[in-house]
């Protein structure tokens, strides 16, 4: 930031008064924490679905290219593998019908989907994606994290509210009591490495992980790092309504829960609120347990080094995130009663246990071998 | 004026103006649910401006308590309760005479307090590296009594709730259920199942 504003003062100093400067730079930085999330959003929906049609022996979307620019259109060359899909799927959705319901609570109604990106838009502002590569080092950002992500519970539950259906309400008092409920065994398992890093600043617990070239990951911490990764995404599929836990998808039981009377772009914004929070989730969970962006290579000095955290970061996010495809792509659906059991009385104590026995470690670590 | 500061100031009034706002939107909305809503608001707009106190820690768990707990809590009373829902409640009673003077009472203690206050601009001492930490080991030994009381307290309150929920009849059971094997065990009797039954470890420990 405060090199971003030197930057730019040297540059345009001599026109501008200070302080325009100053907004400058951080207009500058907004738009990028702003851009950068659409069009991972959009790469990902392009991923899952193409992921998703091999796991079901399909093809999937792979006609969407550059066609308009190709001379020879009748021969699909430009097709890149349907990687402008997304595009095309926007525009679709920008020329859908906007529906509200008669009786809804219109102002809240369309405060919701908007409301629903927020909190992951916010939450992209502490994610550190490479050496010195986070907009704002908050010394406590995993609180942070938890904290803003826990809005979309709420915005769940005005968005079901307010489109006065019964399935849209039942849908969301479904998954915000789902929610609720796994962010307990989530944030008990997320406080494991922050004991053994010994903070709370997303950057000094990936900084923690840099030994023996950058292998020194809290999954390798082995049961407790390993049990407490684990533990952590199973709680947090669950806490972004993913498959197995996708209760809020049960088309036959309550259509399409809170969504159900969205159309349009305000339903493609729930549907990005949730693509964000999945991203999120692969993205926390390599910060915390496989080392963020550590890795061979980031020790080397000067861009490279840069170079090679960025890379080993994304590899690590995206190989989560295949996870996560295959595991929609083959994993049948919980009930309810099993999915509030298996949080209440699986998880918790599971957790609690691991969480109490990596405190006595780390005490004992710090006591007695330094 | 430098720069950073004059954005400070135009970030706190922006979240004073804000917190005060919706504050007022929460007692003056007839919707319930909306008022609700303002609250959060509210919370938000505090939140804020402990961020610009650079208290980051009490910031996060304003929002993560007050935001993504307490309200989901009362929105689901809300939703649960049928008769709030829908209905457009007045918002003043008619115990106004009451409250006016209350009020001011309450507003003139704490323009006094402010008057009198002693403003600290900087902290005597340097901001530990790790505030949390600090924090954390504060609670564990100068204050950790008021903490253990405080969870006691949650503790009791979350059993009350479990008692009061469950249905009277399952609980007059329960209890109904329990007597029985008082009595059984102070006969002598032996539960209908043999083995490891409380009957038996009764007669063990005669």
């Amino acid at each position: 930031m405060e090199l971003l504003i030197q930057g730019l003062e040297s540059l345009l100093g001599v026109f501008l008064p200070y302080w325009v400067v100053v907004l400058l730079a951080f207009a500058i930085v907004i738009t990028i924490i702003l851009l950068f999330p659409t069009l991972l959003f959009m790469l990902m929906t392009w991923l899952l679905r193409r992921g998703i049609a091999r796991i079901a022996d399909r093809i999937g979307p792979n006609r969407v290219g550059l066609g308009p620019f190709n001379r020879e259109r009748t021969r699909q060359r430009w097709t890149l593998w349907g990687l402008m899909q997304p595009i095309a799927d926007g525009i679709k959705m920008f020329t859908k019908e906007d529906i509200v319901p008669e009786k809804a609570d219109r102002l809240l109604h369309r405060i919701a989907p908007i409301a629903a990106i927020v909190p992951s838009f916010l939450v992209f502002a502490v994610i550190p994606f490479g050496k010195g590569l986070v907009a704002t080092d908050l010394n406590v950002g995993i609180l942070y994290v938890v904290a803003v992500s826990s809005i979309f519970t709420l915005v769940l539950l005005v968005a079901g509210w307010s489109s006065n259906n019964k399935y849209s309400l039942l849908g969301a008092m479904r998954t915000a009591a789902q929610m609720i409920s796994y962010e307990v065994p989530m944030v008990l398992s997320l406080v494991v490495p922050v004991l053994f890093a010994g903070s709370l600043s997303l950057n000094r617990i990936v900084e923690n992980q840099g030994a023996w070239l950058g292998l020194r990951w809290h999954i390798f911490y082995f049961p407790l790092g390993t049990l407490a990764f684990i533990t952590y995404f199973i709680a947090a599929l669950a806490e972004i309504n993913h498959t197995p836990f996708d209760l809020v998808e049960a088309d036959s039981e309550i259509v399409a829960g809170y969504v159900t009377e969205y159309s349009g772009m305000k339903f493609a914004l729930f549907f990005m609120g949730e693509f964000l929070n999945a991203f999120l989730v692969c993205a926390l969970a390599t910060i915390l347990f496989l080392g963020g962006w550590q890795g061979p290579g980031v020790q080397l000095g000067g861009a490279w080094g840069y170079l090679f955290s960025i890379f080993w970061f994304f590899l690590k996010t995206f190989a989560l995130y295949f996870l996560l495809i295959w595991i929609r792509g083959t994993w049948p659906r919980l009930r309810v009663d099993q999915l509030m059991h298996f949080a209440w009385k699986r998880l918790v104590p599971v957790t609690l246990v691991n969480l109490l026995l990596s405190g006595l470690v780390v005490i004992v670590v710090r006591t007695f071998l330094s | 004026m430098d720069v950073n500061v004059v954005l400070s100031y135009v970030a706190f009034f922006a979240l004073a103006g804000l917190t005060l706002l919706s504050a007022l939107a929460v007692v003056t909305l007839r919707n319930l649910l909306r008022s609700a809503l303002a609250l959060v608001v509210t919370f938000i707009g505090v939140a804020g401006i402990y961020l610009l106190l650079q208290a980051e820690f009490i910031a996060a768990v304003q929002v993560l308590l007050y935001v993504g707990a307490v309200t989901v809590l009362i929105l689901f009373a809300i939703m649960l309760t049928e008769r709030l829902m829908e209905a457009r409640l007045r918002q003043f009673t008619g115990k106004w005479w009451l409250a006016v003077p209350l009020v001011v009472l309450v507003l003139a203690l704490v323009v006094v307090a402010l008057l009198g206050a002693v403003w600290v601009e900087r902290p005597k001492e340097a901001l530990p590296t790790e505030p949390v930490a600090s924090l954390g080991e504060v609670l564990m030994t100068r204050y950790a009594l008021p903490f253990e009381i405080a969870s006691v307290l949650l503790l009791v309150a979350m059993v009350g709730a479990i008692v009061v929920a469950w249905p009277i009849r399952d609980r007059l059971k329960a209890v109904e259920e329990m007597e029985k094997r008082v009595i059984r065990a102070k006969a002598g009797w032996k539960e209908e199942k043999p083995g490891t039954s409380e009957g038996e470890r009764v007669e063990v420990a005669r």
